[in-house]
């Protein structure tokens, strides 16, 4: 909750009549990836669709788990990444973010 | 949660959630416009003006609640955002019925299901849009579902869906959707279509509890819709320190899925005896109803004090957490605990 309110408190609505424009917020610092092997990769494609707070407040989970996460964001959200960058992601994922 | 000690939650406090990036930042009047097409006789492009000055102009407080709410608090954990129980919020919402706009286009025979789509697109073509359907019977004779363009008294904020967001009151967030675009009538269940957002996601056990045993997996699934009965006690914050024999006034709300709260009740022994409260004023059978009673922590010590609520038709809360694989649904009876001195 107090993430969804620091959001929309620093969001400053703005315009004239009619036209309406915000400017969104900096990523969380608690949203960060741990660094490794990988980590790279994993910020650079995550990030095309959604920010890394998503990733770091999921429950740990083994290979298996991250696998089925990353082929859910291929197959069914249409993530485009090769087979070399989403081995590489789940390997990471599975290394910091382990049971 | 210190919002929830009241019924109407603030616009810079309301949650904000989406599906698809990037998300609409700006928007112009001048050019932006409601299309409704589809199975209709007269195809329409409405802009902001003839929203409000061609169709009569209705209210209703209804609570906007995200599907996953409190998913953080499933055991086992699940994937999915980690909410608390922040992913709510009660506004008054004022804008057009969405049956005046569908009768404005003339829904022709045969029409299933409405389907709505808003200005978050996903970046590349192979990311599925963000669009929900509701079943034409849901919506056509509903007053209460409305095409909204007023928060609270003031236009809708951009990320809680401005210019207008369609407004289901009683049902899941997922079916508000927000800065609307297009409404569509289709002639077969949605779902048929390759639809992400319809099937698989958004559903939850086709049962009554709309749960399976924690861990496995239901055999058969429906969209998720109506929302369970809840209740908060908010105020004293959870860990505020509290005198032996000093009363404080409990304040907190509940909510239900639009049959209306009929009462809400307090333990402080562990569940074995139930006091009932006072409620606050009535906003509609959508809204957060406030309640409060007056309390006296008996002894020093840890003290735990919960609360359910009963709706109008008798639908009240567990005292085990039910459990889905997306850990929607959550109402267990919830607890606050009190260091007493």
């Amino acid at each position: 909750m107090t993430r969804v309110l620091l959001l929309a408190l620093v969001l400053a609505a703005a315009g004239a009549a009619g036209a309406e424009e915000i400017t969104l917020p900096p990523d969380h610092p608690y949203g960060a990836l741990k660094p490794g092997p990988g980590s790279e990769v994993a910020q650079r494609s995550c990030v095309l669709c959604h920010s890394t707070d998503y990733i770091v407040r999921q429950p740990p989970g083994d290979a298996k788990q991250w696998d089925g996460v990353v082929t859910k964001m291929i197959k069914v959200f249409g993530a485009p990444l090769s087979d070399a960058d989403a081995r590489t992601i789940t390997d990471y994922l599975a290394r910091q973010y382990g049971k | 949660m210190t919002w929830f000690d009241r019924a109407i939650t603030p616009n810079e406090a309301f949650f904000v959630r989406y599906h698809v990036f990037p998300i609409p930042t700006q928007v112009d009047l001048a050019t932006w416009r409601l299309r409704v097409g589809g199975h209709v006789d007269r195809p329409l492009e409405l802009s902001m003006d003839e929203l409000k000055t061609k169709f009569p102009a209705a209210s209703v407080t209804a609570v906007n609640q995200c599907s996953g709410n409190s998913r953080g608090r499933s055991s086992p954990r699940v994937l999915g955002g980690q909410w608390g129980d922040g992913a709510m919020g009660n506004a008054e919402w004022v804008g057009c019925r969405l049956k005046d706009v569908l009768a404005a286009a003339g829904v022709r025979q045969g029409a299933a299901e409405v389907a709505f789509d808003g200005l978050d697109k996903p970046a590349f073509p192979s990311v599925p849009d963000f669009v929900k359907s509701l079943a034409l019977a849901r919506v056509l004779d509903d007053p209460n579902v409305i095409v909204a363009y007023q928060m609270n008294g003031a236009p809708l904020p951009m990320l809680n869906g401005f210019p207008a967001r369609l407004v289901v009151p009683g049902w899941y967030a997922t079916y508000w959707v927000k800065n609307l675009s297009d409404i569509t009538v289709v002639d077969k269940p949605f779902e048929q279509y390759w639809q992400y957002w319809m099937k698989p996601a958004y559903r939850i056990p086709d049962n009554p509890c709309g749960c399976v045993e924690p861990g496995t997996a239901p055999k058969a699934t429906v969209p998720i819709h109506r929302m369970n009965v809840r209740s908060f006690l908010v105020s004293p914050a959870p860990g505020a320190r509290l005198a032996a024999g000093r009363p404080v006034t409990l304040k907190g709300i509940a909510f239900d899925g639009g049959y209306g709260i009929r009462e809400v009740e307090i333990s402080d022994d562990g569940g074995s005896t139930w006091r009932r409260v006072s409620l606050g004023r009535d906003l509609g059978p959508y809204a957060f109803r406030e309640w409060s009673a007056a309390w006296t922590p008996p002894r020093a010590g840890a003290a735990r004090v919960m609360v359910r609520a009963f709706n109008r038709i008798g639908e009240s809360q567990g005292t085990e957490p039910l459990w889905n694989p997306s850990g929607y649904l959550r109402n267990v009876i919830e607890s606050v605990e009190y260091p007493v001195g």
